[in-house]
């Protein structure tokens, strides 16, 4: 491993972030990755202080240091309670760039990272390749949540519950869209985000349905690539950057005030993220990436806070339905009772409140891939407490949150179907 | 560094994977929560129940390989870093409650359970676990014991030494000793348990914890007082105390630390205030109603500016909002946060803060002070960059004066956050060479190899 002291110097860009952690450790009453292993070096304090100890040039073994970075939900928890207000994901990010791009990726990243995510037009060839041949290869298990385990792909995905990707992805059934503000006067351009497009198209079905409803113009270019949160918390900045400049160049073609979308961890990264990592972008590119991540919202925020949706006044119940936060909603982006608010417009619904509603449910991206014994036992306590509340429906504004939360009811046999809140406020209208 | 051969030794006591000796592993055991320098350590080992630890702690004599027991590692005296080397002890993996008896009052607990959770615990049977130091969402029980750790509500309920019923320890041969029972009365040996109390793992490691548990107070009210000058805030603590009134909460924050508070909440704090006293009683209904009124009547007769009283649970929240703000206030004014612990009987607490001022105004530095003015129990917070060599050095010598003056009111160095490596140096002024000589034969006696996290509290 050559260069020790060029890495180190790199890292020392970071120090007076770095330095403001006080070595309190309360990050340890949080961290769910922390919860599961006990080791010091899996939690916030101990991660800051590896890249510390690596930045000073005290510890040899970088490879070890980039393991424990990378061991992490970026789930954000250790960052909402920090008392010393330690700008932990902006450190982590930054902190995988520097020590990724001077270990390398490992090699399926790369393929994945380089060769797919930053073509969507190849990316989306294969995925509905896959999508297309799945349904041979695996057996259906469980029809409620519609996940289904493969035993031909166990060797490279264990035996994960996996959704099947989409028949038919969003933007194969509406390729783009661009219509006039209606009765709300109102017009938001719709980012769905990937998942949302190749796995639940029903939910961006779920999200026009709702947008025409209220008379919402709708302005959803094609050509739309991912947020860029794969490449960018690989610390795979080249792809990252050609991911947010495509994105750039399609939303710039058209007018709106909101940009919306259904998934909490897009929302979060356009918001937070994209206006702190600018500097391989010119000053037009950069121009547009803030215009849409000042006007990014949550799509459950917009509804309740915009459009202006409320409860309604005499529920009738009958279904019970749970919500889980979204580390990605409640801790970066402050929205929790928005969503709550929306299933409460529903009157067949009646909401019941899980413990630890806002406790990371473990997928964190790729982390679960790598981790993927820890991100299961994480996943397990929150399939107890949704399993605890005896609701019907389990309801959350995130679609990797939803993916983790099938795989983890589907292990347990158990029949509860998993939403999206947009979903089940659409049901209420015609 | 440890052999191959010990290390496959440890691994047969605790399994491989709870022995951790990667570079990166060890390095996340080489601090804690005070400002010192880390030292690594040449292992770290977890066990995970009471067989492995004694086995763990009879290999490590055996070996002459110094041993750190480390639980959360919060303390704020540098007790968890191993400064000898040899192995840090990972109590984490020891966190069981063993019993929570609800007929007679006490429990049973594993030295790693966290305090917080054991609170909770014990809360949801309807019983009660007053110590509350404000680490308590993640320190471990056994750091507690070893630290005798307080928290806010020292003045009515006492500290974790109030509640130490029995500590059952490893002796350095790795033999179980057993100490203290799970009667109120016991006077069966030597007090053993006393002695493990504050001893920060130089005299055994902690097996089993007997703690003693109360009923809960049945209601609450918190009141806010505000003071244009320091001594009126330290003369309505005394006459509060006169009326023969225990508040369970009695905590006080001074002008920087308000404007410091006022500036991150916002909360509409008035910057000009010298104090705010945040009190708290709780009891009877009837008892608690009859108290708050007394108490507000004699925060206007000493000549309060301000005082309120909380109507209702979210009111209470709000007045707490203040010293909650605390910590997290002066935390981010600067990189690095300097806690100390200095105590003084609580009458020479204007006298504490006069003297902390004027040692921030010698040596140019930023010092705002909160804590327990109940119990005179102060932490005078230095703000600073440790970067800035120039600036920690006057930190350093501030810090030695406080120590001074504290001393010189009749106080002590540290109130809960113990001695470790950081005060040692300072113990002998407080006590005499006696005392430290008694406590260095003590210790040559049950640890004759100096294994036992060597260099706390006593040096050496
Ligand atoms: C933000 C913050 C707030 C704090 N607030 C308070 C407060 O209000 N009041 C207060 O008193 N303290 C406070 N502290 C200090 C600290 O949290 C306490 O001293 C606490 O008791 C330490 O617990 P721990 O589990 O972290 O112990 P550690 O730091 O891991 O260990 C402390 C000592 O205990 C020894 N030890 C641990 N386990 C064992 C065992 N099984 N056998 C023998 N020895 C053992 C260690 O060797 C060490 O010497 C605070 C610290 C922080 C960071
Ligand atoms: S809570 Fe914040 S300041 Fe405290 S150790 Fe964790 S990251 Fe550092
Ligand atoms: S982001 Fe989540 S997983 Fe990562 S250190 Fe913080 S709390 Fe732990
Ligand atoms: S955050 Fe996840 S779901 Fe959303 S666009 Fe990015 S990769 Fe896709």
């Amino acid at each position: 491993m050559a260069d020790l002291h060029k890495l180190a110097q790199m890292l020392q860009e970071l120090d007076d972030q770095m330095v403001a952690c006080m070595k309190c450790g309360m990050c340890q009453a949080v961290c769910p990755v922390f919860a599961e292993s006990l080791n010091e070096a899996d939690v916030t304090r101990g991660k800051i202080a590896l890249l510390e100890n690596l930045a000073k040039e005290m510890i040899a073994d970088a490879k070890g240091v980039q393991e424990k970075l990378n061991k992490c939900l970026l789930c954000g928890s250790c960052a909402a309670n920090c008392p010393s207000g330690v700008k932990i994901m902006d450190i982590f990010l930054k902190a995988r760039i520097i020590v990724n791009t001077y270990m390398g990726l490992s090699p399926v990243k790369k393929v994945i990272l380089k060769g797919m995510l930053t073509r969507p037009g190849l990316f989306n060839a294969l995925v509905s390749v896959a999508a297309r041949f799945q349904g041979v290869f695996s057996k259906p298990v469980n029809d409620l949540i519609g996940s289904s385990c493969s035993q031909w792909l166990s060797p490279v995905i264990g035996d994960r519950h996996f959704l099947s990707l989409a028949k038919e992805p969003l933007h194969g059934a509406v390729p783009s869209l661009d219509s006039a503000p209606g009765a709300s006067g109102l017009k938001v351009a719709f980012f769905p985000g990937c998942v949302v497009d190749k796995m639940f198209p029903r939910i961006g079905h779920a999200v026009l349905k709702v947008m025409a409803h209220h008379g919402v113009g709708v302005f959803m270019p094609a050509g739309q690539a991912c947020c860029g949160i794969p490449a960018l918390s690989s610390g795979d900045r080249e792809s990252y950057e050609k991911l947010v400049t495509a994105n750039a160049r399609v939303f710039a073609k058209g007018a709106y005030d909101v940009l919306i979308t259904p998934c909490a961890t897009c929302t979060a990264t356009i918001k937070e993220m994209w206006p702190k990592f600018l500097d391989g972008f010119d000053a037009t590119t950069r121009a547009q990436v803030l215009a849409m991540s000042e006007k990014a919202m949550d799509v459950n925020q917009f509804l309740v806070d915009k459009v202006g949706v409320t409860a309604v006044d005499k529920p009738t119940g009958g279904t019970r339905v749970t919500v889980h936060d979204p580390c990605h909603l409640a801790k970066s982006l402050g929205v929790r009772s928005q969503p709550r608010t929306l299933l409460s417009a529903n009157r067949d619904y009646e909401l019941v409140e899980m413990a630890e509603a806002d406790r990371c449910c473990g997928c964190g991206g790729s982390f679960n891939l790598a981790h993927y014994e820890v991100s299961r036992s994480i996943g397990r306590r929150k399939r107890d407490n949704i399993v605890a509340s005896k609701a019907d429906v389990v309801a959350t504004g995130c679609p990797a949150c939803m993916m983790q939360i099938s795989d983890m009811l589907s292990q347990g046999g158990d029949r509860i179907a998993v939403r999206h809140p947009v979903e089940i406020y659409a049901e209420t209208i015609d | 560094m440890p052999s191959n051969a010990l290390i496959k030794e440890f691994q047969a006591i605790v399994g491989k994977e709870n022995v951790l000796e990667s570079e990166a592993d060890r390095h996340s055991y080489s601090y804690d929560s005070a400002v010192l320098d880390p030292v690594v350590p040449d292992l770290a080992v977890r066990p995970t129940s009471s067989e492995e630890l004694g086995k763990v702690v009879r290999l490590c004599n055996e070996n002459g390989l110094p041993v750190t027991p480390r639980g959360a590692g919060t303390n704020l005296s540098g007790g968890t870093i191993p400064s000898k080397g040899g192995i840090v002890l990972l109590t984490n993996a020891l966190n069981k409650i063993v019993e929570i008896n609800e007929e007679d009052l006490y429990a049973v607990v594993q030295p790693g359970v966290v305090t917080a959770r054991f609170a909770a615990e014990v809360a949801r049977r309807g019983l009660f676990y007053p110590p509350d130091p404000g680490s308590q969402a993640v320190s471990t029980l056994g750091g507690n014991v070893a630290e005798n750790a307080g928290g806010l509500r020292g003045l009515k309920y006492g500290v974790t030494k109030d509640y130490v019923m029995g500590v059952d320890f490893f002796d350095v041969n790795g033999e179980l000793v057993k100490s203290g029972s799970r009667t109120v009365k016991c006077v069966t040996g030597l007090n053993l348990s006393a002695l493990q109390v504050a001893s920060e793992g130089t005299l055994g490691v902690f097996n089993e914890i007997i703690l003693k548990l109360v009923p809960p107070p049945a209601a609450n009210k918190a009141m806010m007082a505000l003071f244009d000058d320091v001594d009126k805030a330290s003369a309505t603590v005394a006459a509060i105390i006169a009326a023969k009134i225990v508040p369970c909460t009695l905590e006080l924050l001074d002008n920087v630390t308000i404007n410091l508070v006022e500036d991150f909440t916002k909360a509409g704090l008035p910057r000009d205030a010298q104090a705010i006293l945040l009190i708290e009683v709780d009891g009877h209904p009837g008892q608690v109603v009859e108290e708050a009124e007394k108490v507000v009547a004699i925060c206007k007769k000493t000549g309060a500016t301000e005082v309120k009283a909380a109507k209702d649970e979210a009111e209470r929240n709000k007045l707490w909002e203040a010293r909650r703000a605390a910590l997290p206030a002066l935390a981010r004014a600067k990189p690095t946060t300097v806690l100390e612990d200095a105590t003084v009987p609580r009458s020479k607490i204007p006298a504490m803060i006069k003297a902390i001022n004027a040692i921030a105004r010698k040596y140019d530095l930023t010092i705002g002070t909160f804590g327990h003015a109940g119990d005179g129990n102060l932490h005078p917070t230095i703000m600073c960059d440790k970067r800035d060599k120039n600036e920690f050095h006057r930190v350093e010598e501030a810090v030695d004066e406080i120590f001074d003056v504290a001393l010189s009111l009749k106080g002590t160095l540290s109130g809960e956050h113990g001695i470790g490596l950081a005060k040692s140096k300072w113990l002998e002024k407080e006590t005499s060479a006696a005392t430290i000589a008694y406590a260095k034969a003590l210790k040559k006696a049950v640890d004759p190899k100096g294994i036992l996290n060597p260099g706390k509290i006593i040096g050496g």
